[in-house]
């Protein structure tokens, strides 16, 4: 009884350090995003060209906070 | 999920009820059978439906000076027609209905289920799995078709030292195979992470009395942000189908 009450703790501990990836997904997101902002203002002749890069790249830094995010759904409704 | 807070001081309504599939005509939440008609079939054809008022009723004048619709219908077609051929280059071209049917399904379904009451087509991960894996599988079958046993340089980084190729080489087997994950569970977490927040807050709203109207203030805030990740996210998965079209086409690093 007692293991099945900490799994169960447990389980919803590690769902919420899981959590966790998604902030850092939105620094990493942030990043990208200035970044473009900031070549954009040097350079806004160029902008335009970029801007399906800047969402590849917020895409990309996405899907690592997914994971995150994937792993925190599993915790919490699979295992 | 079931013993969700439903003490006197918890949440009226549990965020996530909203994404339930249940059947359109009797039966209960759990009977659905795939071939049931259920309220993901309904808001999907209906998606379907906005898609065909838009590009088909839309254009039916033909118009050399376009109305409003027709203004839409071609600004939208436009739109990802550059940016088939800026990502995937020329010869994406012709992979280009199949892009564009992607994005106006996906944006049009993410849009409608932002109608107070609607379903969230695009929140479950079985709609967005189905769209994601049939990318991954038509681009790999493409690759192979087009380049034969060229596609696996794909997976060989010609341009980094030798040592490191094999390493690369199992880090791009694995981000290869991890494509359909992301490419799906992006949409859908964010529909159904977004959808979630806005029932988190309307459960504030019945909670709070007369305090109720900052909950509604940031509801309506929430919504503004809903709208633009609904279009943004249907962009996102239409490049990126772009991006691995590209890399089918021209699998050399």
């Amino acid at each position: 009884m007692e293991v099945a009450a900490a799994a169960a703790l447990g389980k919803l501990i590690g769902a919420g350090l899981a959590a966790i990836g998604s902030g850092v997904a939105a620094i990493g997101i942030g990043h990208v995003a200035g970044n473009y902002l900031a070549g954009a203002l040097r350079n806004p002749s160029a902008a335009a060209s970029q801007t399906a890069m800047l969402f590849i790249g917020i895409a990309f830094a996405e899907a690592l906070g997914i994971f995150a995010f994937l792993v925190s759904l599993l915790l919490m409704f699979a295992v | 999920m079931a013993d969700a807070t439903q003490g006197p001081s918890g949440l009226q309504i549990h965020p996530m009820d909203q994404f339930v599939v249940s059947p359109l005509f009797g039966g209960g939440e759990g009977d659905v059978a795939f071939y049931t008609i259920t309220n993901v079939t309904l808001w999907m054809a209906l998606a379907v439906l906005a898609t065909l008022l838009l590009l088909v009723w839309g254009m039916r004048n033909r118009a050399i000076i376009p109305g409003r619709l027709q203004s839409m219908a071609e600004l939208t077609y436009g739109f990802v027609y550059s940016m088939v051929e800026d990502v995937s280059g020329k010869e994406g071209i012709r992979y280009f209905p199949y892009i564009m049917t992607l994005f106006m399904f996906i944006i049009m379904a993410n849009v409608l289920s932002l109608i107070p009451m609607s379903f969230a087509t695009t929140s479950h991960i079985a709609v967005t799995a189905v769209l994601a894996l049939a990318v991954f599988l038509a681009v790999t079958v493409l690759g192979f078709v087009l380049n034969g046993t060229k596609f696996f340089g794909l997976f060989w980084v010609a341009s980094a030292p030798l040592i490191l190729r094999p390493i690369l080489a199992v880090i791009e087997v694995i981000s290869y195979f991890v494509r359909p994950v992301s490419h799906s569970i992006r949409l859908a977490g964010n529909i159904m992470a977004g959808h979630a927040v806005l029932k988190v807050f309307a459960g504030f709203a019945g909670v709070l009395g007369i305090g109720s109207i900052l909950p509604i203030v940031a509801i309506t805030a929430i919504y503004a942000l809903e709208v633009l990740v609904a279009v943004i996210q249907a962009y996102v998965f239409t490049i990126l189908t772009c991006v691995y079209l590209k890399d089918a086409l021209h699998p050399a690093h």
